[in-house]
Formats: structure tokens, C-alpha cells, sequence
């Protein structure tokens, strides 16, 4: 299959795979992230999907947003459950009784459902090597339950279950990092992604799909109710997340990192903080401690990522 | 004609799977279950089946990984037993609520804690509620049986919902015995093909499985899912004749033992059938009129057919392989339920017996029938449950 | 004899009819209302691949139209994103009912 010219003019031609209608809240990171994923190809997909908002949201009753054949069936084995649909696909190709039509698999999972409470299912389909993609929706809590704190909540974050208290403010952890933690397990492609980088996004979709085996995808989903932001700044805080290298975008292709969109200039962490509610309490006098610690966790995360980046380069500076 | 082995109660079970050929099992491997999907990888790997042999990290992803194969539109088998049972509890209500035919021998296991690896009933009668289709079987030839008429029952198109077959752990699955196989092509003929219903990889048709439903309709779709239950008899029963005209070997919901004259009656399930149906010959040589009942459908119980099996004895003990702790034990609470409807209702007692793989021993079954002598005599129940085989 | 309606339900819940969202209408969400000048807009579809709603509507030669209001839940995205022409948004967002 040829890959698809990633224009937007172009793209808009296309006919939608996600549909209108869902109920997903206004101004959601994570149906424009569904959207750019299932456009950047022409592929047949199947996806599953973990309990969590974007599975509640997008099938209800008779009404699903689906036009893909799409399977949910409970919130800690997306992954298991896709691999049992691909098993299936597999077994009935080999045996002659179903056409072979280059069908890809996709789980769906938010950062509960993918960091937390699926982590074994995830990571025992990565290990199978199951032809599968799993995309995971971060955004940083168990926003469908209402905001409890998750492995992939930021440092300092209020939420419902670590709020900013006298004693604690906020939560006390740095976040998980499961995009290296998947890359460890030595599967062909992981990336790192964000919807305001949707040509990026694409790309990154684009290749994995051209790429037998497990891959992986942790894209960014900004949530206003959870983040305590406006509805309108989902793309605007994408952006705040990669050009202040909280939230870098990546790939680690057969083990070589590439860091594939560097910000021009890295803005402080507080730019990508400040507009959010969840963090008002770091900016109040007495934490300044709680910037500078946010702050140096990033700077070391992104000087490690710059290092290996470096590493598979040769002197010219070219991927060798 | 088929061939006549001495085998396991998982080999059976194994080669019945392999005659079968399911297009996906989902596995995880739990003593002692183990030995069956330990066999069947074998198969797979020497080409003697078309299998795609998932080879999960937890129960909970095979009953998931099968739930996903069963969706995408074919055959698909797992097995268990105690724990990997319990683990997968979430999802065993997910694969009948969907409606997905997939089987599973459960090789029963008593449950932690104390850690035992020995077969009773707790597991299966932990899974009792969730929407499956249980059938129980007393020896390897009926775990072996049962295991190929289950994809009939649970494939058929009115039923379509999961079955487990049930043998005992070590006991069964364990013990070398006789048992007659039947022809590789009559078991394939016998099973027929696979009919998909909804199938995910009907790219052209896309549907969605595992919406949201709230309070308008879910008690509707439970409603739906009794109605299912129960034409499961019906089904059961055209598979046990098909199956009878091809081996000879003739099954019902449950199987009774010299009962149609009996005064007094053991109720009992699976292998502990085999020694008390013993005993009730020697209570009979004495004159006694001794009977057994042994359910063979738990899920759905068959309640009024029991009864009307059951209804001229004065006197029944129901043996339970389980406990429901505060509670009578499981079997016995499905016995009342099916007494409730006689006219004159029968005096009955409760024995839980076996747990964690202690032995059932003749002198159990005599004691037990002593008790109902005596009961059936005088009409007088002293203790309604007590535990039998205890070290006191 | 008729079906009682429980027995009309799909088999396991499934879902037949791909896409059916479309006939549950968000629009009724909103407050405001992103308002969209033709001359202002560039065309650049920034709007149209951000919308979480797929409430832009697009022709079949891929041009911009107007918006799909049954749909929009008036987020703000697309104003907030729209670069506009010579300093002039061509989306602005406007409380409903004004």
C-alpha cells in the first residue's frame, strides 16, 4: 500500500472513520487524537478499547462512533483483547478461510488503563510480538472516575486523590515513564506524539503501520476538566508540552532514539504549568521548591533524551 | 469405530481439543489444568492443528484474548482451573454478556486460602452466577464427551454463550483410565462448522461490541440472557441423542443410579458419583432401596426434571464437593430449589465433603446412607449440614 | 406472534450499525458559538484537523465550509487555533443565543 500524502487539504477529502456524535467533552484531547491516528492511513483497522472516557464516550447503547469494527471489554485488557482479535485474523488467514487484507490492529487506552491497570496485558502482548499498535491517550489521571492520581500524573499535580493539601501538596511522585519502559522491552517502534503536532502524529502512525510486530504510541491528550483549563487550549497546551520539553516527541525505531520535532527554544516548565488550575498551588510563595524540582526533572529527562538522540548519529550529524 | 486408550482426564481432554481444531485458544498454564494446554501446544507445534496458540501472561488476558478471538467471528477454547478461574471471574461475565460460544475445561480446584492445589467444586460454584453454561462430568470419558457435545450446545445458534466442562482436579484429570475415542472425522462431522455471528472481521459490515448500557435497557439484556439459559435443556438434550447414535453412549441433564425405586437418595456430582454408586450396590444387596442423582448440568439447572426424578424418595443427602460459607453448600441450596415444587416434599441433608482433594471414601458414602435409613424412618433431621471426612 | 421488545435487543449488546453517533446531536451543548468569516480564512484547515467533533464541514474538492452546528459543542479550538488573515481571525467565538 502506497503512504498516504499527509495534506491537509488532501486529508479532508477523506471520509471519517470517528464520527460526530460522541459525547466526549467539548474541547477533549483525545478525539482529535483518534481522529489524526485512524486518517493517516488507508489501512483496514480494528481497534480495542480500555474502559475509560473515550470508550464510554463513543459507544453508548445503539449509538457508537465507530465506523471501524471496534471491541471494549474491560479497562485492563485493551492489549490482550486485540491480540485475541488478531490471533483470530491470523488463524483464519492461514487457513485459507478468510482473505488476507492487510488489517491493522489497534488498542485504545488512556494512561489508567495503559500505565496503571493494563500494564501486564500491555506488556505481555508486546512481548508475544503480536502485529498490534497500542496508543495511549495520556492524560495524566483517571479522568473518567474524576480525576484521581495515576503513575502518569505530573509531579505537584492536585488531583482528586493527591490534592494540594496543607501536608501534601499535590502529588509527591515524578511520572512513569512508559515510553521508555515499552522501548525496554525491544519491540520494533515506540513513539511520542502530540495532536498539535498532527503531521508529526501522522508520520509516526504512518510508519508503525509499515512495520510488522508491537509498537507503541504515547500521545499527549490534554483534559480541561482534569487540567483545570479553558475548553479552547487543548492544542495550545500540546504545543506548551513539547516546546518545553515536558512532553518531548520521539521514536525509538529498532532501538535508535530520534527526537523528531526539537523546539527552537525550550521555554521554562512554567509556561506549560501556569495556564493550568492543577498546578496553581506551585506557583503560590513558599513552593518555589516545587517549580525548581518539576523543573529539574524535565531538564535531566530531556538532556538524556538529547544524549541518545546524539548516539545514533554519526559526525555529520545523519542517523547512522 | 473409535479406539479404545488408557489416558488422563486432560489427555482426553487434549485429544478432544485437537480432534476439534479450534481456530484460537488463549492460555495460561495452573496445576492442574497445566497438563491439557502443555498437551495441546504440542499439537500445535507439530502442525497436527490449525490453531492460533496464544500464550498469554495471566488467566485474565486468556479469557480476554479469547473474548477478542470469539468477537472477530470464530472457534476458540481455553482452560483452567481454581485460581486462573478466579482471576478471570471479570471476565467470565464479559464473554457470556457478549455472548461468545467459547469453551473451557475447567479442571476443578480447590481455592486459597489455605494454598491447595487438589480438586473440589469451589471454583466452578465461584462461577456459578456469571452466565455460563456448566456441565459437570464424573470420569475421563465424560470429561472427554462432554468437552465435544459443549461446542454443539454452546455454538447453536439459539444458545450462543460460553460453556465450561468441569472434571476433577488430580482425581480425573490425573488418573489413568479407559476411555473410547472416537474417529477424528466423526468428531469434526459431529461439531460441524463454526457460524460466525457478528464477526469483528466483517470489515464490511463494522460493529461495536461492549457499549455503555444504563438503566433504560441493561435489565432488559439480562432478560434476554435467562431466556437463554433456558433453552440450554432443550439443546443439550438434541446433542446427547446425536451424540448417543454416533457412540452409544447416552447422556441427560443428570444421571440417576438405581433410583426409581429408592426410598433414600445421594445427590452427589462428578467423580464421588463413581464410589457412592458402589456402595448403593451393597446397600441394595442388603435390601436397602439406596439411589443416586447425579446433575450433570449445573448451569442451567435443571429443576424440575430433578424433582420429578426425585420425588418418591423420603429421604435425600446432597453431597457437596463446596462450601458457601454461612450457607448451605451450593448444590444443596439448587436441590431445595427443585424440591420447593414436589408436593411432599422429601426430608434432606446437607454433607460437604472432599475439600482441597480429600479423599471420598466408602465408609463416607455408608455413613451418609445410614443417616438416611434412619431419617427415612423416623422423618427426623437432626443436623441439616455437617462436614463428612473431617479429623475430629 | 409479536416479539416482546427485549427480544428485539442485538445479540450480546453488539452494536450493528457503524457510525450511528451521528444521529445523537451535540450541538445542543454549546454556549458559545464559533462564528466563521469566509474572507478572513485562509483555507489552512488547522480548524477542520483540530476540532475534536468533526464539526467542520468540508466539500468534497477538501475546501472549508461552514460549521456543522448539529455537532459543534463550541469548544473554541478552531478560534483559538485560526491564524486569519492580515491579523483578522477568521473564526471568533460569540455566546449562543446572541
Amino acid at each position: 500500500m502506497t503512504t498516504k500524502p499527509l495534506k491537509l487539504k488532501e486529508l479532508a477529502k477523506g471520509e471519517e472513520r470517528f464520527m460526530h456524535g460522541h459525547r466526549m467533552c467539548a474541547g477533549c484531547g483525545a478525539p482529535i487524537i483518534v481522529k489524526q491516528v485512524l486518517m493517516a492511513t488507508d489501512y483496514p483497522i480494528i481497534a480495542s478499547n480500555a474502559t475509560g472516557c473515550l470508550e464510554v464516550s463513543t459507544c453508548i447503547q445503539q449509538y457508537t462512533a465507530w465506523k471501524i469494527p471496534w471491541i471494549h471489554s474491560a479497562f485492563e485488557n485493551a492489549a490482550a483483547t486485540i491480540s485475541g482479535v488478531e490471533a483470530m485474523y491470523k488463524s483464519l488467514v492461514k487457513q485459507g478461510k478468510i482473505e488476507d487484507k492487510q488489517v491493522k490492529f489497534i488498542a485504545f487506552g488512556g494512561d489508567g488503563g495503559t500505565y496503571d491497570i493494563g500494564f501486564q496485558s500491555l506488556s505481555g502482548a508486546m512481548e508475544r510480538g503480536h502485529d498490534m499498535m497500542y496508543i495511549c491517550y495520556d492524560n495524566g489521571a483517571y479522568m473518567n472516575t474524576g480525576i484521581q492520581r495515576s503513575s502518569a500524573t505530573p509531579f505537584g499535580a492536585n488531583t482528586t486523590t493527591c490534592p494540594a493539601g496543607d501536608v501534601i501538596p499535590g502529588k509527591p511522585q515524578q511520572r512513569k515513564d512508559l515510553s521508555r519502559i515499552m522501548a525496554a522491552h525491544g519491540i520494533p517502534y515506540v513513539a511520542q506524539a502530540s495532536p498539535a503536532h498532527w503531521m508529526d502524529l501522522m508520520k509516526k502512525v504512518q510508519k508503525a503501520f509499515e512495520i510488522k510486530g508491537p509498537k507503541f504510541m504515547n500521545i499527549i491528550s490534554p483534559c480541561n476538566r482534569g487540567w483545570r483549563t479553558r475548553t479552547d487550549d487543548a492544542i495550545m497546551l500540546s504545543k506548551l508540552a513539547v516546546d518545553t520539553c515536558y512532553w518531548p516527541l520521539y521514536e525509538i525505531e529498532n532501538g535508535v532514539t530520534k527526537i523528531t520535532v526539537k523546539p527552537k527554544e525550550k521555554k521554562p516548565l512554567a509556561d506549560f504549568l501556569k495556564p493550568q488550575g492543577r498546578f496553581k498551588h506551585m506557583f503560590a510563595p513558599g513552593n518555589e521548591w516545587m517549580l525548581k524540582q518539576a523543573q529539574e526533572y524535565v531538564d535531566a529527562q530531556w538532556e538524556r533524551l538529547l544524549r541518545e538522540d546524539a548516539s545514533g548519529k554519526d559526525e555529520a550529524g545523519e542517523k547512522v | 469405530m473409535g479406539k479404545i486408550v488408557a489416558v488422563t482426564g486432560n489427555e482426553a481432554c487434549a485429544q478432544a481439543l485437537k480432534q476439534i481444531n479450534p481456530d484460537v485458544c488463549a492460555a495460561y498454564p495452573i496445576t492442574p489444568a497445566t497438563d491439557l494446554m502443555q498437551r495441546f501446544s504440542g499439537f500445535v507445534n507439530d502442525g497436527k492443528v490449525d490453531t492460533e496458540l496464544v500464550l498469554v501472561e495471566s488467566e485474565h488476558s486468556a479469557m480476554s484474548a479469547c473474548i477478542g478471538a470469539a468477537a472477530a467471528g470464530g472457534r476458540v477454547a481455553t482452560a483452567t482451573s481454581s485460581q486462573g478461574l478466579a482471576l478471570m471471574w471479570e471476565m467470565l461475565y464479559i464473554a457470556a454478556g457478549s455472548r461468545l460460544p467459547i469453551i473451557m475445561p475447567l479442571v476443578n480446584r480447590a481455592l486459597s486460602a489455605p494454598l491447595n492445589i487438589h480438586g473440589d467444586h469451589s471454583d466452578g460454584m465461584g462461577a456459578r452466577d456469571t452466565g455460563w453454561i456448566q456441565i459437570y462430568s464424573e470420569n475421563a470419558q465424560e470429561a472427554y464427551d462432554n468437552l465435544i457435545q459443549s461446542f454443539r450446545i454452546a455454538e447453536h445458534l439459539d444458545i450462543r454463550t460460553p460453556a465450561m466442562v468441569c472434571m476433577d482436579g488430580f482425581i480425573v484429570s490425573h488418573s489413568i483410565e479407559r476411555v473410547e475415542y472416537i474417529d477424528d472425522a466423526d468428531v469434526k462431522n459431529f461439531v460441524g462448522k463454526f457460524q460466525a455471528v457478528h464477526p469483528l472481521l466483517d470489515l464490511d459490515n463494522p460493529k461495536s461490541y461492549g457499549p455503555l448500557i444504563l438503566t433504560d435497557l441493561y435489565h432488559e439484556y439480562k432478560r434476554a440472557q435467562h431466556e437463554v439459559m433456558t433453552k440450554v435443556p432443550k439443546v443439550a438434550l438434541e446433542v446427547a441423542a446425536d451424540f448417543e447414535k454416533m457412540t452409544g453412549r447416552k447422556y441427560g441433564l443428570f444421571e440417576t443410579y438405581r433410583l426409581e425405586d429408592a426410598e433414600i437418595a445421594i445427590v452427589v456430582m462428578s467423580s464421588a458419583a463413581g464410589t457412592t454408586k458402589d456402595i448403593i450396590d451393597e446397600y441394595r444387596d442388603k435390601g436397602i432401596k439406596a439411589g443416586l442423582l447425579k446433575p450433570r448440568l449445573f448451569r442451567p439447572f435443571p429443576y424440575l426434571e430433578i424433582a420429578d426424578a426425585l420425588k418418591h424418595v423420603k429421604a435425600i443427602a446432597v453431597l457437596d464437593r463446596a462450601d458457601s460459607f454461612g450457607g448451605y453448600g451450593p448444590l444443596f441450596m439448587e436441590i431445595s430449589g427443585a424440591v420447593m415444587s414436589m408436593d411432599t416434599k422429601p426430608a434432606m441433608i446437607n454433607k460437604i465433603f472432599g475439600l482441597g482433594g480429600r479423599d471420598y471414601l466408602p465408609d463416607q458414602a455408608e455413613q451418609v446412607l445410614d443417616e438416611l435409613v434412619k431419617i427415612a424412618k423416623t422423618g427426623k433431621v437432626e443436623n441439616v449440614k455437617e462436614y463428612i471426612g473431617v479429623r475430629e | 406472534m409479536s416479539k416482546k421488545f427485549w427480544e428485539t435487543l442485538p445479540q450480546g449488546s453488539v452494536v450493528l450499525e457503524a457510525g450511528s453517533s451521528a444521529k445523537f446531536k451535540t450541538g445542543a451543548w454549546r454556549s458559545m458559538r464559533p462564528k466563521w468569516t469566509e474572507e478572513n480564512c485562509i483555507q489552512c484547515m488547522f480548524c477542520w484537523i483540530y476540532c475534536p467533533d468533526m464539526a467542520v464541514k468540508v466539500t468534497a474538492e477538501g475546501k472549508r465550509e461552514n460549521f456543522d452546528y448539529d455537532y459543534c459543542k463550541g469548544c473554541g479550538i478552531c478560534a483559538l487555533e485560526c491564524p486569519g488573515k492580515k491579523g483578522k481571525k477568521a473564526i471568533v467565538m460569540e455566546e449562543e443565543g446572541k
